[in-house]
């Protein structure tokens, strides 16, 4: 009995370690980013670093705006593609499709998942470049970069927003249909505002993908750091600045890089809160009219 | 409009939703697999990349940079991995410091790839002097996937019926004798998945690498080597060489591996759902 009662000791210790030791190397990422970020933006100054226009490191000039414009664009251009196209998929896991039609799509948006990033990057670079290069520009441009990111974001607003639809009670549908409604009617009407806390996180969790997506983007978008004025215009996102440059940088310019990394971590901070919040909420059980 | 054209007319939109979605997968896939198949052969698998503009070689070096990443990346992450996860659905108390742990963990594994780069880039390549190697490439990932191990292991952990503890307890079992005999046999092939799926992300991811691993084309000798893994090795094909028929054969190589990784996936977690069931 003893030796039982060492062994649990000796068990729950090892365990408490192992998720110390997690713990604490999640805590050094926040805080290493941030102590490396500090001392540039201190010498740039917050207000030239997140409004200036310029990003010339060899005139000391350091301002992220290019930047963070490029990121919302194609952040955007995607959302805009990827929410109609799935929340219609969503619902057709969820509610229409006959079972071996959700046995063959959803293995498919799984292996969309999967798909590494830089293969996306060459598909994107050998097929859609060219295509936009017909309309206009060199093809390297926020619109070849949305329509890259479109397919990557996909499968998380699909799968997410499928879940929430599931999660709704058979007997909202169910009181819907007999009041006489129709299938579509009662999907509309009852069970996507029922699923709207899950719908929301989906969007907000497939917008975070689309804002830390990095090679894919270097691949299609150009990197000119110009702030964009047209959907074919070249531009640069705030991932695809750090990866571009922080290999050669040095003194402030790379504190400004890290700088740029705590500007996307708080990004995904504020995006991730809203969505485990929405999540939390999940399915609404009142107001639902 | 009627109430059953409405119906109609949405139903359109819905299957083409789905159309589309299809369309994109089989297109990539078919796209990437068509061009690079033909280029695949036992050579190509088998000599390493010469360099250069054109892009001549094969991938064997960086075949073996991800799995020596790979073997080196799960062998570091295991451990606190799963054992954060036990923790945290077995040990810790429901109190305020344990759900900001866990709200961290959710936070931590939406963070950008490339953010965890710089933190690698930043202590490991250049605080301790790792240099870009292997071994910062993997620490770097450790720190990428503890986020997702840990929770996939907790929920598979928590997704074990409670009976099946109160069962063991009841027969004088210690509590790490339930966790160990009973509770883990039972969730082990959701935990599996988590692993799998992580082996999955060590094969796609490129950005934290791209800023920690160096990307050197020769054959890593030791940790402390620079590497690429075929991801990386895809990337640097289209940056610097106009070899697109090469980086085409890398990204089909990539595509089997990941549809095999994901039948995997399927597979176990299947299994797992049915043993939750009290199946066999």
């Amino acid at each position: 009995m003893i030796r039982h009662v060492v062994i649990d000791r000796t068990a729950k210790t090892v365990v408490i370690i192992c998720a110390s030791v997690s713990f604490v190397v999640l805590g050094a990422i926040f805080f290493f980013t941030f102590r490396e970020g500090l001392p540039g933006v201190q010498e740039i100054g917050l207000a030239n670093f997140l409004f200036g226009t310029q990003w010339r490191p060899g005139q000391e000039l350091f301002g992220i705006l290019p930047m963070t414009v490029g990121s919302l664009l194609v952040t955007f251009g995607s959302m805009a593609l990827a929410i109609p196209i799935g929340i219609a998929c969503a619902i057709l896991l969820a509610e229409v499709a006959p079972y071996r039609v959700t046995r063959m799509i959803r293995p498919a948006v799984e292996v969309l998942v999967g798909i590494p990033s830089v293969v996306y990057g060459l598909v994107g670079l050998l097929v859609i470049v060219p295509r936009v290069r017909e309309i206009g520009g060199s093809g390297f441009s926020i619109l070849a970069a949305s329509l890259v990111l479109m397919a990557m974001v996909l499968p998380t607003v699909i799968s997410i927003t499928e879940d929430s639809l599931r999660a709704v009670p058979k007997g909202y549908k169910e009181a819907a249909l007999a009041l006489g409604s129709t299938h579509w009617q009662a999907i509309w009407k009852v069970m996507i505002p029922a699923a709207r806390n899950g719908i929301v996180a989906a969007i907000i969790l497939g917008m975070g993908r689309a804002v830390g997506e990095t090679m894919a983007m270097i691949m299609v978008i150009g990197n000119s750091v110009i702030i964009p004025t047209s959907p074919l215009s070249q531009a640069r996102t705030l991932t695809g600045n750090i990866a571009v440059e922080i290999m050669y940088a040095a003194g402030t310019h790379r504190s400004a890089l890290f700088a740029t990394g705590v500007v996307l971590f708080l990004i995904i901070l504020v995006l991730n809160s809203v969505a485990v919040y929405a999540l939390r909420k999940g399915v609404k059980t009142s107001g639902v009219s | 409009m009627s109430a059953k054209t409405e119906q109609r007319v949405a139903k359109v939109f819905i299957w083409g939703g789905g159309a589309i979605t299809v369309t994109i997968l089989i297109g990539i896939v078919l796209y990437v697999l068509i061009q690079g198949l033909p280029v695949i052969n036992i050579e190509f698998l088998t000599t390493p990349p010469q360099g250069g503009l054109t892009g001549e070689g094969g991938i064997s070096t960086a075949i073996v940079g991800t799995l020596y990443l790979l073997g080196i990346t799960l062998a570091i992450l295991v451990v606190p991995g799963i054992g954060a996860g036990i923790y945290l659905a077995e040990y810790a108390r429901d109190n305020r410091l344990t759900r900001a742990v866990r709200y961290a963990v959710e936070v931590l594994a939406g963070v950008p790839s490339i953010v965890f780069g710089l933190f690698g880039f930043a202590l490991f390549v250049t605080a301790l002097h790792f240099n870009f190697s292997i071994l910062s490439g993997a620490l770097t990932l450790v720190c990428l996937l503890l986020p997702t191990l840990i929770r996939t292991t907790e929920e598979s952990i928590r997704a074990v019926p409670r009976s099946y503890r109160e069962a063991s307890l009841a027969m004088g079992a210690s509590k790490w004798q339930t966790i160990v005999r009973v509770v883990l046999p039972a969730a082990l092939p959701g935990i599996m998945t988590g692993v799998i799926l992580c082996a999955g992300r060590i094969v796609e991811e490129t950005a934290c690498l791209y800023v920690t691993m160096g990307g050197s084309s020769g054959m890593p000798t030791s940790l402390l080597s620079p590497g690429r893994t075929l991801s990386l090795h895809l990337y640097y094909l289209v940056s610097d060489t106009r070899a697109f028929d090469k980086a085409m054969a890398t990204g089909a190589v990539l595509i089997v591996i990941i549809i095999i990784v994901n039948a995997l996936t399927n597979w176990l977690s299947h299994r797992f759902v049915v043993k939750m069931r009290g199946g066999k």
